[in-house]
């Protein structure tokens, strides 16, 4: 069990020491990001903005205007929407070469309640043309994606959580590309798409499911923007029921990526997420819980589901 | 400074504020106002100080321009025409339908622009971070920033402030147009942000106030803050809203509002005689 954050920053200082345009930009949240070795190790890559993420954004975006390889990084409910008007403007509109780095994304906060809760990211920023939206599973993929967005030439989001999580990909032998899914369990009586932490829940109810002799299909959608547009109209076609899970509204976001995809072709998909009210309060994992995001509950979602198919038919 | 450039600096601030006329005339919408009134700033840094390549507009080393107040795109195309950067007949495509003059400055389609901007106060953060970027890497570019006194209203401008203050960055140089007047009103009125200069001294810059429309004061303000080290410098300028052209002078409904044909001929008309004038 290792947090992504953490494997987010290691990656990013062993990059750095190679390439001195590599720049750590943060807002009063080193440690929370993990960035104190950083800080500490490479002082003139590190940009420290104080409490104020609009402007962390902004300094950012002019950084990386000349040439900077940006990083901003900093929880993730206030990056998203305290600078949304910057990540518009000042990135995603002006195309300058900004990544960044929310941590502690969804509920993962938990009983800090709602003003620390990131629910909505996905949604707003797909709506920004250009961006890229990226949520790891675990912390070798974490890993992955920070060695590709390094020289990646396009704005990026990637959104993690805060604490450990499990190992879905054992050893580095595994691709991640940008747009593509990834298929952990094969499949063809329903498919369970999940998204960052969720991915591993999904995984796990679909083993869950395969002891009931379900088989179901599993895949990783840790590239929501661009995303794997075949694989969903593939599960679609060959599944012919999906379920999709994710730390997000329920509007906006994974589930209304898949539905928008089939909607020529519809097949029925269930999704589950955080219904429009405020989370409860709560650790993490009981969230997680309350709302169906954990494997019991993507579990249960799923039997239910297949019932009521196969009584509608 | 001789009498000889600033005769000639004078001059080409006319031949922009035809441009800003003739462009915002044509689009039919634009903000002339504000873009009259910190002409003579433009020009001085477009014409005289700046180091800049027409044929290079992105040369790594150029000194850069944000243009944190967007709005007044109007004067920063006119000036950028004006010094050869695109042709000044393109100034008439303004805002029209498939133009990259667009209203407010985008950095991907308008040659010289170095910042997409529109949104008040995120050119200033910008900026902090290209000077930022400049002290990083021990290159001596300059960076200027355009500002309003109605964009001092966002909270915006004070977090870039403390930052460019906090990173000493003395390679940044602001000018706020104090013309007094935003789009419904007097600044005073709508939300007080005085006193500009003293808020400036107060967060660590190194303040200089002048006459916006006087060439040698300019010229002044902007060499003291190249010699000056270790503080980000802020020149407020004192301004004329709609200066240059008599109707439009010290009135907010200039704001953002374009001259119709007859009141665009005038406009041109005052502007030519004022330049005949220099050359008799």
């Amino acid at each position: 069990m290792i947090a992504c954050r953490k494997s987010f920053t290691e990656t990013l200082l062993s990059l750095a020491r190679e390439d001195r345009d590599i720049v750590a930009v943060t807002t009063d949240a080193r440690g929370s990001v993990t960035l104190d070795e950083f800080a500490k190790e490479l002082p003139e890559q590190f940009v420290e903005c104080g409490i104020a993420e609009q402007n962390a954004v902004g300094i950012s975006a002019g950084l990386a205007h000349s040439g900077k390889k940006v990083f901003v990084c900093g929880p993730a409910c206030f990056y998203v929407t305290r600078s949304l008007e910057q990540i518009k403007v000042d990135v995603a509109y002006s195309k300058n070469n900004v990544k960044i780095f929310g941590v502690s994304g969804g509920v993962a906060y938990g009983a800090l309640g709602s003003t620390h809760h990131s629910l909505h990211d996905i949604a707003v920023l797909r709506t920004f043309p250009g961006m890229t939206i990226i949520l790891p599973s675990d912390a070798r993929q974490t890993k992955k994606v920070v060695q590709m967005l390094v020289d990646y030439p396009h704005p990026a989001y990637v959104r993690v959580g805060r604490a450990s999580v499990p190992v879905i990909y054992n050893n580095d032998d595994f691709d991640f590309t940008i747009g593509k899914a990834n298929v952990l369990l094969e499949g063809n009586d329903i498919t369970l798409i999940g998204t960052g932490e969720t991915v591993y829940h999904a995984y796990e109810a679909g083993k869950m499911l395969r002891d009931k002799g379900i088989k179901a299909r599993v895949l990783d959608m840790a590239s929501i923007k661009p995303y794997d547009k075949d694989a969903i109209v593939k599960a679609a076609k060959e599944t012919g029921r999906i379920i999709t899970v994710e730390e997000h509204s329920q509007f906006g976001g994974l589930g209304s990526i898949v539905t928008e995809t089939i909607s020529e072709s519809p097949v029925p998909v269930k999704i589950i997420g955080i219904p429009d009210e405020h989370a409860i309060n709560g650790k993490s994992p009981e969230i997680f819980a309350y709302y169906g995001l954990d494997y019991n509950g993507i579990f249960n979602s799923a039997i239910e589901f297949l019932k009521k198919m196969s009584a509608g038919k | 400074m001789d009498q000889k450039e600033i005769l000639s600096l004078k001059k080409t601030a006319a031949n922009i504020r035809k441009g800003i006329i003739a462009a915002t005339s044509a689009a039919g919408s634009g903000h002339p106002g504000g873009s009259l009134s910190i002409t003579d700033v433009m020009t001085y840094l477009y014409f005289k100080e700046m180091n800049i390549d027409v044929k290079q507009p992105k040369k790594p080393d150029r000194d850069r321009f944000v243009m944190s107040k967007g709005h007044c795109a109007p004067v920063l195309y006119s000036t950028l025409a004006e010094r050869g950067f695109f042709p000044k007949e393109d100034l008439l495509t303004l805002r029209k339908v498939d133009s990259y003059l667009e209203g407010h400055p985008n950095m991907h389609t308008v040659p010289g622009v170095d910042m997409s901007t529109g949104s008040l106060a995120q050119g200033i953060s910008a900026a902090v971070g290209m000077a930022l970027a400049g002290k990083l890497d021990k290159k001596d570019y300059r960076v200027f920033v355009g500002m309003g006194d109605g964009e001092l209203e966002e909270g915006q401008v004070w977090e870039a402030s403390m930052a460019a203050a906090h990173y000493k960055l003395d390679n940044m140089v602001c000018f706020v147009d104090y013309n007094g007047l935003q789009i419904d009103g007097k600044i005073t009125e709508v939300m007080n942000p005085e006193p500009i200069a003293d808020k400036f001294v107060a967060f660590g810059w190194y303040v200089q106030s002048i006459d916006a429309h006087d060439f040698e004061q300019i010229h002044q303000a902007v060499e003291n803050a190249k010699q000056q080290k270790g503080k980000p410098n802020m020149i407020v300028c004192h301004s004329i809203k709609g200066k240059g052209v008599s109707f439009m002078e010290g009135q907010a409904g200039w704001h953002g509002v374009a001259p119709k044909p007859e009141e665009r001929d005038r406009a041109i008309a005052e502007l030519d005689e004022y330049i005949a004038s220099l050359n008799a």
